[in-house]
């Protein structure tokens, strides 16, 4: 490791596959990235792209059948979670890795008061009793700015609104102090105003916990508030990675460079037309053998429908620590591009 | 691009859409969700305004009252020179043709049970007396005009991506050459590739057949690219209303001010830089809004008089409008405030 620090989490070639009616999908293939700790890797992608897959397969939350992981290592600490009993995995869960999903509502259960729902892991992964888990409970809505928390304890999610419910997933997924905290798509279904609420008390939480963020999102304005390090998927892969100023300065990867073309600024200059990406996301229902992102790409090569290129880096770091890209195709140097 | 001295095309005054509250054992009405409660706008003959503002904000509704999708409570919609909210129901029906939207939800806003060319068909069967061959050309028409190939006329629309449902959504509402077009949150539910890709065929057609546009979006950037003059609501009410430039370069409304700063900029750079307007805590219900202001729970610059008397909406700068006591005395020292306004804004980085 570049500063010496063991990552908290360790990903190694994770392969998932769907078998379905209508044949295998494979949603997730070779992806492979670490996590250190304090540290907030942003996970972009498109719908399909699998990037939920990928979180959901580390802590085995995909049903099985119809999800199968094919292959990887995933290791947190010491332990490698796809080698795990079941029982040690729900003990990992909840304990050593929080999670946070998109909608507030469907992830918090309607018929039990918020305060169960958080004293529920405290007393379940940390053995205290009824008293200690309400201190801790209250001592969480406040750390997440619930006001009134003692009283709030006693309601149920529908009397909350989305962003305080958000912070109610949140409060519960910290609870345990977990090493990990998984956010898949934590603001997509917020208002904008509520969205920087949010933000800004994950920043500051993290800042005061410590703990390591992957936080998986469509839109690249969150990516460009919140993250250290930025992985771009498609077609289930990971097409490129890297520190988030490099890859917003400078991305690689044709499908980065469109994405972030694609998308209208606020404040710079406004396009008379927006460039766009042509054509469909792939199907995956085979193991790939060529670029995913070939049929839509502005610089297709021959090579890139015979072989699926692997990551390389692109700079001195070694492969998963600075900047890389899964790519056969160089983009021109630097003072090129700013020369038109 | 909009002829500024031409007529409005579409006229909305004091717009009402109030739904009713029951409740009790005796299902008494006991009061009203005021989900649109006074809003005045008018879009010019080929032009596209965008109407922005959060979840509850009444939007949606809005686009609905005016193409009477709704019985508004009260006001008036003057569309083409006919006031929308009291045609009877045939006359309304005659209408239609000239009136259309495209929903949110390709996905639910197309019968499953249909084929492409039977959706896209439908309104030409309801109001033409074409033939069948002249309405299969006309589909064909239609699907070239958005981009779909012909030989899916006899697919279901489980068959099609999202993006490719919201061109049958759009060849549908095209298909009987209206004037005006609601877009309620046309790419919400599209990926963002798929996205520009959607916002530019809109775009094309406004610029082939002269389309007018209300356009219905939460996302405040692509409203920036596409709208020509922008309307942002809050709490059923529009907050401020000016062109597009204007409004994104120095917004005079502080929940604009917060909104704008709220979206976060794909670069990094700028989002360390800047210092958000952080908003606290939700957008009050619709139901029970405050006295005076309805913004006056959560403005950063409220002042005592926003607590008692609700602002009036009125026009503060030449084609730009307000509803803020900040922008309340005259035009001239209105221009002072702003200016100050403006200043703190840059010092916020909005």
């Amino acid at each position: 490791m570049p500063d010496g620090a063991l990552p908290v989490l360790d990903v190694r070639g994770l392969r998932t596959v769907f078998r379905t009616r209508g044949g295998e999908v494979h949603a997730v293939n070779s992806v492979s990235f670490h996590l250190k700790r304090g540290e907030v890797l942003g996970v972009v992608g498109e719908s399909g792209s699998g990037k939920s897959v990928t979180m959901m397969s580390l802590i085995g939350l995909l049903p099985s059948p119809p999800a199968e992981i094919r292959g990887g290592q995933v290791m947190l600490g010491d332990r490698d979670l796809l080698k795990i009993d079941a029982e040690s995995l729900r003990q990992v869960r909840g304990a050593k890795v929080g999670f946070v999903f998109q909608d507030p509502m469907t992830s918090l259960n309607p018929v039990f008061t918020v305060g169960m729902q958080i004293m529920e892991p405290l007393r379940e992964h940390m053995g205290m009793d009824k008293a200690q888990a309400e201190a801790r409970a209250v001592e969480l809505l406040e750390l997440v700015g619930i006001p009134d928390a003692k009283k709030r304890l006693k309601s149920y999610p529908h009397q909350f609104s989305g962003g305080m419910r958000q912070r109610v997933m949140i409060a519960i997924a910290l609870a345990c102090n977990p090493d990990v905290l998984i956010a898949d798509e934590p603001t997509t279904a917020l208002d904008v105003t509520i969205q920087a609420q949010i933000l800004e008390l994950v920043k500051e939480l993290r800042q005061k916990l410590g703990m390591a963020i992957i936080w998986i999102t469509h839109d690249l304005g969150v990516i460009a508030n919140i993250a250290d390090r930025v992985m771009v998927m498609y077609g289930g892969q990971v097409v490129e990675h890297g520190p988030v100023k490099e890859l917003f300065s400078f991305p690689r990867h044709p499908y980065t460079r469109a994405l972030l073309k694609t998308i209208p600024s606020i404040t710079g200059a406004r396009e008379a037309r927006l460039q766009v990406i042509e054509g469909q996301p792939p199907i995956l229902n085979a193991a790939p053998t060529a670029c995913p992102f070939r049929a839509r790409c502005l610089h297709a090569m021959e090579i890139c429908s015979q072989q699926n290129p692997e990551r390389r880096a692109v700079d001195d770091a070694p492969l998963g620590h600075g900047h890389d890209v899964a790519c056969h195709w160089s983009p021109p140097a630097m003072h090129e591009v700013s020369h038109g | 691009m909009a002829d500024k001295s031409a007529e409005p095309l579409v006229q909305v005054e004091n717009l009402k859409m109030h739904f009713p509250i029951y409740s009790g054992v005796f299902r008494r009405h006991t009061g009203d969700v005021k989900a649109v409660d006074g809003v005045s706008f008018s879009i010019r003959a080929g032009e596209t305004l965008g109407l922005v503002g959060e979840s509850g904000c009444g939007k949606s509704t809005v686009g609905r009252a005016i193409l009477r999708l709704y019985e508004p409570t009260a006001g008036r919609v003057v569309i083409d020179g006919e006031d929308i909210a009291t045609l009877d129901a045939e006359r309304l029906r005659q209408k239609r043709p000239s009136m259309q939207m495209v929903f949110q939800d390709p996905q639910a806003s197309l019968n499953p049970r249909m084929t492409l060319s039977a959706i896209i068909a439908e309104p030409l069967v309801e109001h033409t007396r074409m033939s069948a061959d002249e309405r299969q050309a006309r589909v064909f028409e239609l699907m070239d005009a958005v981009g779909l190939n012909r030989r899916f006329a006899n697919r279901y629309p489980h068959e099609f991506s999202g993006g490719q449902r919201q061109r049958i959504g759009i060849a549908r509402a095209l298909a009987l050459n209206p004037k005006f077009i609601v877009c309620d949150e046309p790419i919400a539910a599209l990926d963002v590739s798929i996205q520009a890709q959607v916002v530019n065929l809109l775009e094309e057609l406004q610029d082939r057949l002269g389309l007018t546009y209300l356009f219905i979006s939460h996302d405040l950037s692509m409203v920036r690219h596409i709208a020509d003059r922008v309307a942002v609501m809050y709490l059923g009410r529009i907050a401020e209303l000016g062109p597009r430039d204007a409004l994104y370069g120095r917004p005079l409304h502080p929940y604009t001010q917060a909104l704008l700063s709220a979206v976060p900029e794909p670069d990094p750079d700028i989002e360390t830089a800047r210092r958000r307007i952080i908003l606290k805590g939700d957008v009050p219900s619709p139901a029970n809004p405050p006295e005076g202001c309805n913004f006056c729970t959560r403005c950063p610059k409220v002042m005592d008089i926003c607590r008692r008397v609700e602002p009036a909406f009125r026009e503060v700068e030449p084609g730009r409008f307000a509803a803020c006591h900040l922008h309340a005395d005259t035009k001239e020292t209105a221009g002072a405030t702003t200016a100050r306004e403006a200043s703190k804004s840059i010092q916020q980085g909005v």
